[in-house]
Parts: C-alpha cells; structure tokens; sequence
C-alpha cells in the first residue's frame, strides 16, 4: 500500500496551483466533469457526441437495489439487478486537462448515480425539449437542490415551434442568473457554446461565493 | 453475506451462488439455459473471488485517472503479481496514456464496479498510478476555469 497515491490536490499548492506546471506532474492529469442531462429522448446522447473527440462511450454500472422502479430502456440482468448505462464523451482541453461529459441515465430515477456523477461536478447541461418542457423539471431540482450550477439548453429540434428563451425560463421558474440557451444539439458549435456558458455560469458562482 | 452495509457493491449479490442452483437443473431439459440466456460465461464475482469495493469511497471516482506503471518503478522486493487477462486488459489500455475508471470500463466491456475491484489489486501490487479529480471544492480561483473556457472556444 505503499504506492503514491496521487491527488487532484496533492503537491499543488505552490504558486499556480493545479493549472501551473504542478498540474502536469500529476500522473493522470486534471479531469474534470460535466453533466448533461434533462428527459428521455431530448437529446443528451447527440449532445455529448457532437461536441466530444471521441465518439461516445458507455459504461456500466450494476445495481441489485430490490424493489428499484425500471427504466424502460434499461436492462434487466436478473430479478434484482438492473444494468444502468451511462454514455459519456471526452475533450482534451490540452494535454493534462479532460473534461469528460456524462449522460444522465434512466428517467429521472436512479437519484443514486446521479449522485455519484454529480458529486466534484463543474456543473450540468440540462436539455429541454419545448414539446415536453416538464420532463426536465426534475433535473432542475436535483441541481438547484444540491447547489450544482447549471443551464437550461433548450434544444430546437426541426420542426418545432422556437420559444423564447424567457418563455422558457418563466415556465421552469428558474432563478433569473440561470442561463437559458437556444441551441441544436447535433451542432458542435452549438454544443460548445452551451458548454462555454456554463463554465463562465460556473465561474460568476463562485466569484459571488 | 449478513452485516454487510446495503450499499456495498452490487456485484456479489447480483451473481451469488444462492442464484447460480435456479432453475437449469439437470434432467429436465425444458428449463436449460441456453447462450445469453444463461448469463455471462465467467460469473463476475468469480472474476472479483466474491470481492466487492464499496464505490463511494471516491478513490476510483469514475474520472479518476488510471496509468500502468513502468516496471522500473515498482518495489522489487514485491511478489510478482498475479495478474488474470483482465487486469492485463487494464495496464495494456493505460500504458501509454492515462485513462479514466469510466473508459477502462468501456474498453474492457466489464461493469465499472468490477473494474473498481480488478483496479484495487493492480494497485495494492502498486502496478498503476491514480490521479483523483480535483475536488472542486479546491479549485483554485479562475485560473483553471478560464482555462477550459479558452479550451471549449478553441474546439
């Protein structure tokens, strides 16, 4: 047990900190997280796809939680195991620095993995579809519960009515700092420009403190 | 099995023996279990011999940043390790660059709280090096949040 068990904060706490060149002595380098998440089907999967190098992945985790309500598109390994998948994406900011971007699985229901994605999180996309706005209002309360900055991107799919953006807002009830975007997910540009608004949301929260 | 905290790792119970005498009993062929139907080939608590790692200690976060080690930098005076193909899998995926827990999961086709388990013997046998995630309470000022700003807008 001897190994040197490296950490995000160890041996960072020179002038620059992890950014400076004490970051890249880590072995592993910085990694950091996003969140995408909001109802099925709204677009999260296509989000984490068009903005990430590499195409997205997926990982499991099983869960033996008796009694657990199943998502439909999840599947069932016995009884009492369920298999939840995560699709996940990763961008090299440059060489010491990922970010990974998780997909958000299940229906709003396995609080549990939400949970642990969220937990060191720099914050989460929460993707709206205008048809079916309701779907994301319990993504909304997990971030706002749990103080998690966060922004709405309102996905605009071909063919659906564009709403404003303040209609949306006052639909949601959002804090009137939440920032509320317009954008097509399958464009990368669009995508990093979500991503971009909420770091700087990220950014401004942890200027006021 | 009793005692142990509920949220410890589903892998165990999910595959324990007390499942693996269901119905495929001998002589009655109406209830044999064919192909996917019989479930994996290798039990996944035989890969982990029953071990389970409880998956909130944060230590293999599932961005936490996994490196093989050079052999030149382990301890000689440990045992050699046994490895089974699958810790290989492991330090063949981040030999030449790190990987996070959630990518060696995907590449290896194996449930993150396996990987967790195979991840705690090759680092017990000091065979990896892991970077945890920043924890953000930690982050220094703007610096680094500036810099993945800068990051995305170059994309």
């Amino acid at each position: 047990m001897a190994s040197a068990h490296s950490d995000g904060t160890a041996g960072t706490a020179g002038p620059g900190g992890p950014t400076g060149e004490a970051g890249n002595r880590l072995p592993g380098g910085i990694s950091l997280k996003i969140l995408v998440a909001g109802g099925f089907g709204v677009g999260k999967t296509t989000m984490v796809g068009s903005v990430s190098e590499i195409r997205p992945l997926r990982t499991e985790e099983r869960l033996s939680e008796a009694g657990r309500p199943l998502d439909d598109l999840v599947g069932v390994e016995g009884k009492d195991t369920t298999t939840v998948a995560m699709d996940f994406g990763r961008i090299d900011l440059r060489p010491g620095l990922a970010l990974y971007l998780f997909g958000t699985p299940g229906q709003d229901r396995f609080w549990f993995v939400w949970d642990e994605l969220a937990r060191g999180s720099l914050g989460a996309v929460v993707l709206a579809d205008t048809r079916r706005l309701a779907d994301c209002f319990p993504s909304v309360d997990f971030f706002e519960q749990r103080g998690i900055p966060f922004v709405i991107a309102v996905n605009c799919f071909e063919g659906t009515e564009v709403f404003a953006a303040e209609d949306v807002r006052s639909a949601l009830d959002l804090d009137p700092e939440v920032p509320v975007l317009l954008c097509d997910a399958r464009r990368r540009e669009d995508s990093r420009d979500v991503l971009v608004r909420l770091v700087e949301h990220a950014a401004a929260r942890r200027r006021v403190g | 099995m009793s005692g142990r905290a509920p949220e410890d790792d589903p892998v165990e119970s999910a595959d324990a023996p007390s499942e693996a005498t269901g119905p495929a009993v001998p002589g009655q062929p109406a209830d044999r279990w064919y192909d996917d139907e019989a479930g994996p080939m290798v039990r996944l608590f035989s890969l982990t011999r029953g071990r389970t790692r409880p998956a909130g200690d944060g230590y293999f976060d599932l961005i936490s940043m996994v490196s093989a080690r050079s052999a030149a930098d382990r301890d000689p005076l440990l045992p050699e390790p046994v490895l089974d193909p699958e810790h290989q899998a492991i330090l063949d995926l981040c030999a030449d660059e790190p990987l996070s827990v959630a990518e060696l999961g995907s590449y290896t086709d194996l449930p993150v709280s396996v990987v967790r388990v195979l991840l705690g013997d090759l680092d017990d046998a000091e065979l990896i090096d892991v970077t945890r995630p920043v924890p953000l309470a930690e982050l220094p000022d703007e610096h680094l949040l500036r810099e993945v700003i800068n990051g995305l807008r170059a994309l």
